[in-house]
């Protein structure tokens, strides 16, 4: 009954990533996952680039992983209709002190191997890039480097899986592993107990928690380390590339970019949190962000700004390079840990990892004949033609009434987010898949249409509509 | 495809007096595009007094003014499209709107008014960092689920801004049982009418807090309580006046937008000072024969107004139905010395027959006598002296047909104190 080959906790890029690719497999695998919806935690809450992988230290898990993942996504965004933009990425250089650090950059990034680096002049960069700061001496040029929608990526993947064969537990929180002999034969959760042959420690900002509990790596701990965006109106001005500023010791900086959905968006810094749940955006960081982004973009202005966030990195201890692997004390357990930037990267090449660890321990790995690898991308009703809008009203009315005015979003798109395979049970899961609030008005306009229709097609009252789970309701 | 004289886009106050004055003026075919399924705009949900002091000398509840309109247009034949959104307006004139009922709308006008209202500043836009949980809701939107849906979003509220919708809930939402521990006002001093501070906030116990803003957003899931702080003279935060309120929501009435999305779709016009369309006297936009009026032009403080502009635009828009009246006056009307913002920004030369009246605002607070100077040129053209002027309300100035006379050059429109 609760018996599965695979059981994978968390549901961010990396265990969803892994579940579809698992899904390839005739196996009975499980994802649980301890929120109402996929991708909740770092997996949704960045900076929404798929880096090209000049940046790791050569040598290191994180330079092969980005390397191999960046050429992975290339294939996957476009098999899972996730939307994307191949954009490339510019390392900015502002005056000439900064000059030689893109010349480091470019070295690291042949030892990476990663493909079609190049210097450009300042001539260049101000041709592609006109709001660029106009002190800028250079760029690091990754052609490879790509925009994706972060959390359409997580659900993407989750989706195929599903319809492959994977089951998905969310609400559902780990709390210790069953031991048998030496070996882990399934978890305790606090929707029961799960058995399993191997069990998968995708546990994100928890992984560290999660292997202490099977008596591996007692020294090991995650630091969350949390970083603020703000998200601007796309009326107002648009960015043609990723820019980033020269890495410093904190990280690779504060960007600027332009997301798939055409807003810009800026950020992170780096700030202690209190602890791993804190993904408060503050003041200070705020105008440490604002500030950093003018350095690239001097003409950046606060008030188009029309949405503010923080995420939280997984930092690991000690060279804080990734750690995939099949512990020796114990058996029956996969760890995946420590994966920060750049690990949405990096994610379809751990995934493959995952899967050659987990042949070594003897799992079978007999094809699924019914898999298949593609999902179609959503239906987005303000992309569509006149005509094609048209058509669409025609097979169903619901298209033609448009609940979020900014977004242009329709009753048919929530209805089909409510009706998806993994569906949307909440305000931000809706917002998260059909983009609906995420403009000027932020919600003011749709909220209590939204609350309606939750309520409706879900069969719950007004007052049990939450924002994203149990103790965010609404009214 | 439809074709009509005069097509409205939005059912509100603005909108209802244009489709009315246009079908009074002589245009045949009006509709009005209304995304609500009903229509009034904000109105129906604005169940408290005040509407109507200056058109009908009665202190109105919103949907009873709103009916007023409705009844009008309803016995002139304008046809009122509801439940309707348009989503694209080209600059000769073709608006493509989208609804369940007649999938995608066509239509080609001979002349369109835009009174699409505004929209509520949000969070983001004052940049009130913190969690993100629920309960952080815009006054409008409060008002809705309250007044039309008969759903309370939260009990223990704090009110962040004194506008007049901000006062208003709180009265409301102390009416409706829930508790409203106070209301914070950044600027120091009160940004909505003094009436509604009487009547909402003083009758009702309700404390305000000036020069004090929110600081941070405390809560995982649902708010928990929000952290407020003073602000200086020169709106920094005065360290160590920090205070933890508990609550479980917070309501911003932190200002109003004007919506004007459509607008730049037809390629109108905007003035940077208003967030509105650059109209002429005749409320006309850059685009000849697209009006606009309300408070899609600029944030208006009495919904009479609104409906005045209304009149004005839905005339205009028949006028040009008949004979293509032409677009933009010549004549500049610029803010000068403590004027925020003015309206109309241009001057028809060759409509220079009739009296013109200006609305503005004051940048600042005179508790004094003011004087209102219209100047061409540098030449005082009139003078008018008001008791006091606050940035919260609007101030008119009509110039009259013999004081137009003459006039060809940029015109001023200056407040100063009255020594």
């Amino acid at each position: 009954m609760n018996t599965y080959d695979i059981i994978i906790i968390g549901s961010g890029i990396v265990g969803s990533l892994t579940a579809r690719a698992l899904s390839r497999y005739d196996l009975k695998v499980l994802v649980i996952e301890k929120e109402i919806d996929v991708g909740m935690c770092p997996s949704s809450a960045n900076s929404a680039v798929i880096h090209a992988g000049y940046d790791p230290k050569p040598g290191t898990v994180k330079a092969e992983m980005n390397a191999l993942g960046n050429k992975l996504w290339h294939e996957i965004a476009p098999e899972l209709g996730i939307e994307h933009r191949e954009t490339g990425s510019m390392v900015v250089a502002i005056g000439e002190n900064e000059l030689p650090v893109l010349n480091e950059l470019y070295e690291r990034g042949i030892k990476n191997k990663i493909p079609e680096l190049r210097i450009l002049s300042k001539e260049e960069v101000k041709l592609r890039e006109p709001l660029i700061n106009p002190d800028i001496s250079g760029a690091l040029w990754a052609p490879t480097a790509m925009v994706i929608d972060p959390f359409g990526a997580v659900l993407a993947a989750a989706e195929n899986a599903v319809t492959n064969g994977v089951k998905y537990s969310f609400e559902t929180e780990f709390q210790d592993f069953i031991f048998e002999g030496g070996r882990i034969t399934g978890i305790k959760t606090n929707k029961g107990d799960f058995f399993c042959r191997c069990v998968i420690n995708s546990a994100g900002l928890y992984a560290d928690e999660v292997a202490h509990k099977a008596g591996v790596r007692k020294d090991y701990k995650i630091t969350p380390r949390k970083g603020s965006y703000m998200i601007f109106d796309p009326a107002r001005f648009v960015i043609n590339n990723v820019l980033f500023p020269v890495p410093s010791d904190k990280g690779k900086g504060i960007l600027v970019s332009t997301t798939t959905h055409g807003n810009v968006l800026i950020g992170p810094n780096n700030e202690p949190c209190e602890n791993k749940e804190d993904s408060a955006s503050t003041a200070s960081g705020l105008n440490e962000v604002a500030r950093g982004a003018k350095k690239l973009i001097p003409s950046i202005d606060e008030k188009n700004c029309i949405a503010i966030y923080a995420g939280i990195r997984a930092t690991g201890t000690g060279d804080r390079d990734f750690i995939i692997e099949t512990p020796k004390e114990v058996s029956g357990l996969i760890n995946l840990c420590g994966i920060e930037s750049p690990g949405f990267a990096s994610a379809p090449a751990i995934a493959l990892r995952v899967i050659e660890l987990l042949k070594e321990t003897g799992i079978k790995f007999n094809e699924n004949p019914k898999f298949n690898p593609v999902r179609r991308p959503k239906l987005h009703f303000h992309k569509l033609s006149y005509r094609e809008k048209e058509e669409l009203i025609k097979s169903n009315p619901a298209y033609g009434r448009i609940v979020c005015r900014c977004e242009e979003v329709t009753e048919g798109e929530i209805i089909d987010a409510i009706n998806s395979p993994v569906p949307a049970r909440t305000y931000d899961g809706i917002k998260r898949r059909t983009w609906l609030g995420t403009g000027r008005c932020q919600g003011s306009f749709d909220i209590p249409r939204v609350i309606q229709i939750l309520s409706r097609e879900l069969k719950i009252k007004p007052e049990e509509v939450t924002k994203k789970g149990k103790g965010s309701e609404l009214l | 495809m439809k074709n009509c004289d005069v097509a409205v886009i939005g059912a509100g106050p603005a909108g209802l007096a244009a489709a009315i004055e246009a079908r009074k003026n002589g245009a045949q075919k009006v509709i009005i595009i209304e995304r609500n399924n009903e229509a009034g705009g904000i109105l129906p949900q604005c169940i408290h007094n005040g509407f109507g002091s200056v058109l009908f000398k009665k202190d109105l509840p919103g949907p009873r003014y709103a009916h007023e309109f409705i009844k009008q247009a309803r016995e002139l034949g304008v046809e009122m499209i509801f439940d309707t959104m348009a989503i694209d307006i080209t600059p000769n004139r073709k608006i493509y709107a989208t609804n369940s009922r007649d999938g995608l709308l066509e239509i080609d006008s001979k002349s369109i008014v835009l009174a699409m209202g505004c929209r509520e500043r949000t969070r983001a836009q004052i940049r009130i960092p913190g969690d993100r949980p629920a309960g952080v809701y815009t006054a409008g939107m409060v008002q809705r689920l309250v007044n039309m849906e008969g759903m309370l979003p939260g009990r223990k509220f704090v009110i962040l801004g004194s506008g007049d919708i901000g006062m208003i809930m709180a009265r409301r939402l102390v009416l409706e049982g829930a508790k409203v521990i106070k209301v914070l006002e950044a600027l120091p001093y009160l940004t909505g009418l003094r009436r509604n501070y009487v009547q909402c906030l003083q009758d009702f116990d309700i404390p305000l807090s000036l020069g004090t803003t929110v600081k941070r957003i405390i809560g995982k899931k649902r708010l928990n309580a929000i952290e407020t702080v003073k602000l200086d003279e020169k709106m920094t935060p005065a360290a160590g006046t920090e205070e933890i309120i508990e609550c479980d929501t917070l309501m911003l009435s932190v200002g109003l937008i004007p919506e004007n999305e459509l607008s730049k779709k037809a390629g109108v016009l905007l003035d940077p000072l208003t967030g509105g369309p650059v109209v002429d006297c005749d409320m006309q936009t850059s685009v000849p024969g697209i009006f606009a009026c309300g408070n899609v032009v600029t944030i208006y403080d009495l919904v009479d107004y609104v409906s005045k502009a209304g009149f004005i635009a839905g005339k205009s828009a028949a006028m040009f139905t008949a004979k293509n009246t032409e677009s933009g006056g010549t004549i500049d009307i610029i803010p000068g010395d403590n004027v925020r913002s003015v309206i109309p920004q241009k001057l028809k030369t060759s409509g220079l027959l009739e009296s013109v009246s200006l609305q503005f605002r004051v940048s600042r607070e005179f508790n004094k006598s003011i004087a209102i100077y219209i100047k061409e040129n540098g030449r005082i053209v009139k003078k008018s002296v008001r008791k006091y002027a606050r940035p919260a309300e609007m101030l008119e100035i009509t110039i009259e047909e013999k004081e137009l006379k003459g006039i060809n050059g940029q015109m001023q429109v200056q407040v100063a104190p009255n020594d």
